[in-house]
């Protein structure tokens, strides 16, 4: 069965959904988008190193994109001006990247295979890793869904519940570096926040509680994947972009559909 | 300094020895004891910047002392009510889904609770789209639905009208008066605040002074921090001291009604 790329395709996207969606709740809650992009360029960076190491893109990716969030994390602790930090982090981490990829002139490197993703590339060990990938944000997540949800609504209350609120914010960035290494080879690092904010915006007018929302976020995101994925087949276009359209649709019907249901109430 | 007398029941819920909290180069508090025995209500007043909110940072374990240090009865149950949260439009939640946030009982607890502040009606309702009094009350809900030792308010009743501030503080009131609880309240209300204290602490960096409602509301201190706002407490006080026990709860009813 995994021997069809289609297959593998559909499955790495289904996988990455899944744990972005729920993810990408407290993205949207927390109004951490601009934060989520941060970490995803600076991914570029990680691609690029690794490729002048000849390392494993994942793990390049992963490390600096943690090492960004971790940083990100400990200077917001420290009251910079986060809008501005994010900025500077975020475009001279892709341009260092960009720079740096230029100089490896000996391998001819499709940058756009990892600004976009190459979904229909995925191979059985990137398959594996983006399963285990998704299943541990998703696991944590869950694990620490009370104590997440209460920082979301106010630190102090999650204090005087008994939670840390310093280490749930820097589980929420970890776990935002590790999706968007995990990422990297579905949707590219240019749309990973697309998958993270896309869904769960879907997902908000049709729920009530945030547990809900998060449900339905992933299985946006999972509908989304399997459909854009055939709508590129079909139609011979990029099959990460299509991915994004599909939800961008999905978020258009729903909020369309929602507000002229809260118009006639 | 040992400003306050224990009632001599048992353990304290919370003691406060000789705590400083400094940030940076500002010293929030300095030096302050603080003793908060079962069943009682005490309030902190004071200016803005006076340390009000640290004081309680530091309770809740917040924020940590630069000196001192912050006993609390070992499994100490708190009922926390902040002073808000951050609900956005972006993130759903009915008022039950929010009662069951901390506390895993079942939809009766949280009716009960609900019941007690007089808000009920509203456990399908969005958190974000309630009315300043009820989400109020739904937070004090959900501080109590865990049968908690003492009650913790940060600012309260900011954003509330004076009436609605009133029918809260009765609902505190009445709460300490079914459950037993401890309430340790902070609050620039003046006037709706103190008459429902059994003390009072007036704090502007350090505790200015303390003791009954009527001691401190003629204190020379509390005067002199408070300035016009202390006379006319005074006199409101007093006037409001002569029909205290009157409970009456339209007024919460009607707010809770909006």
């Amino acid at each position: 069965m995994l021997d069809d790329f289609m297959i593998r395709a559909g499955l790495a996207g289904i996988g990455l959904a899944f744990a972005a969606g729920p993810l990408g709740c407290f993205v949207v809650w927390r109004r951490m988008a601009y934060f989520g992009e941060t970490i995803s360029h600076a991914a570029i960076l990680g691609v690029a190193l690794s490729l002048m190491l000849q390392v494993s893109i994942f793990a390049g990716a992963l490390v600096v994109a943690l090492l960004i969030a971790w940083m990100v994390n400990l200077l917001s602790e420290r009251g910079y001006a986060i809008d501005t930090l994010l900025g500077v982090l975020a475009h001279s981490s892709l341009a260092v990247g960009l720079v740096v990829v230029s100089f490896l002139s000996g391998i001819r490197i499709d940058l756009m295979a990892y600004l976009f993703g190459d979904i229909l590339a995925v191979s059985r060990l990137d398959l594996f890793i983006i399963w285990g990938g998704a299943l541990l944000v998703l696991i944590l997540v869950v694990w620490r869904w009370s104590p997440l949800l209460t920082v979301t609504l106010n630190e102090d209350f999650s204090y005087a519940s008994g939670f840390n609120p310093k280490r749930e914010k820097l589980l929420i960035t970890l776990l935002l570096g590790l999706i968007v290494a995990v990422a990297i080879k579905v949707v590219g690092v240019l749309l990973i926040v697309a998958m993270l904010i896309i869904p769960a915006a879907a997902a908000r007018t049709l729920a009530r509680t945030p547990e809900t929302m998060a449900i339905l976020a992933g299985i946006i995101g999972a509908v989304s994947a399997v459909v854009g994925l055939r709508a590129a087949f079909v139609l011979d276009t990029p099959a990460g972009p299509s991915i994004v359209c599909v939800a961008a649709t999905f978020f258009l019907v729903l909020t369309i559909v929602g507000s002229f249901k809260s118009f006639q109430s | 300094m040992q400003l306050l007398c224990g009632n001599g029941v048992g353990v304290s819920l919370i003691e406060v020895k000789n705590l400083s909290v400094i940030y940076g180069s500002r010293i929030a508090l300095s030096k302050v004891d603080l003793k908060i025995e079962p069943g009682e209500i005490v309030t902190v007043v004071g200016p803005n910047g006076s340390g009000k909110t640290s004081l309680l940072r530091a309770i809740i374990g917040a924020t940590s002392p630069a000196e001192g240090v912050v006993k609390l009865k070992p499994d100490i149950k708190i009922g926390y009510v902040p002073q808000r949260l951050n609900f956005n439009s972006s993130l759903p939640m009915t008022v039950k889904r929010f009662m069951q946030l901390t506390h895993k009982g079942g939809d009766k607890s949280a009716i009960m609770a609900l019941e007690e502040v007089g808000v009920s009606s509203i456990m399908t309702q969005q958190m974000s789209q309630l009315s300043g009094g009820q989400f109020q009350r739904v937070l004090l809900a959900r501080a109590l639905i865990n049968t908690p030792e003492i009650l913790l308010l940060d600012e309260a009743t900011q954003g509330l009208d004076q009436p609605g501030s009133a029918a809260f503080y009765r609902l505190v009131e009445d709460a300490r008066q079914n459950t037993g609880c401890a309430v340790l309240m902070i609050s620039h209300d003046l006037h709706v605040v103190m008459s429902a204290s059994d003390r009072v602490i007036c704090l502007n960096g350090h505790v200015c002074c303390a003791g009954t409602p009527e001691v401190v509301a003629s204190a020379p201190e509390y005067k002199q921090l408070f300035g016009m706002v202390a006379e006319r407490t005074l006199a409101l006080y007093q006037h409001r001291h002569d029909h205290d026990h009157d409970h009456d709860h339209d007024i919460s009813k009607s707010h809770a009604d909006q």
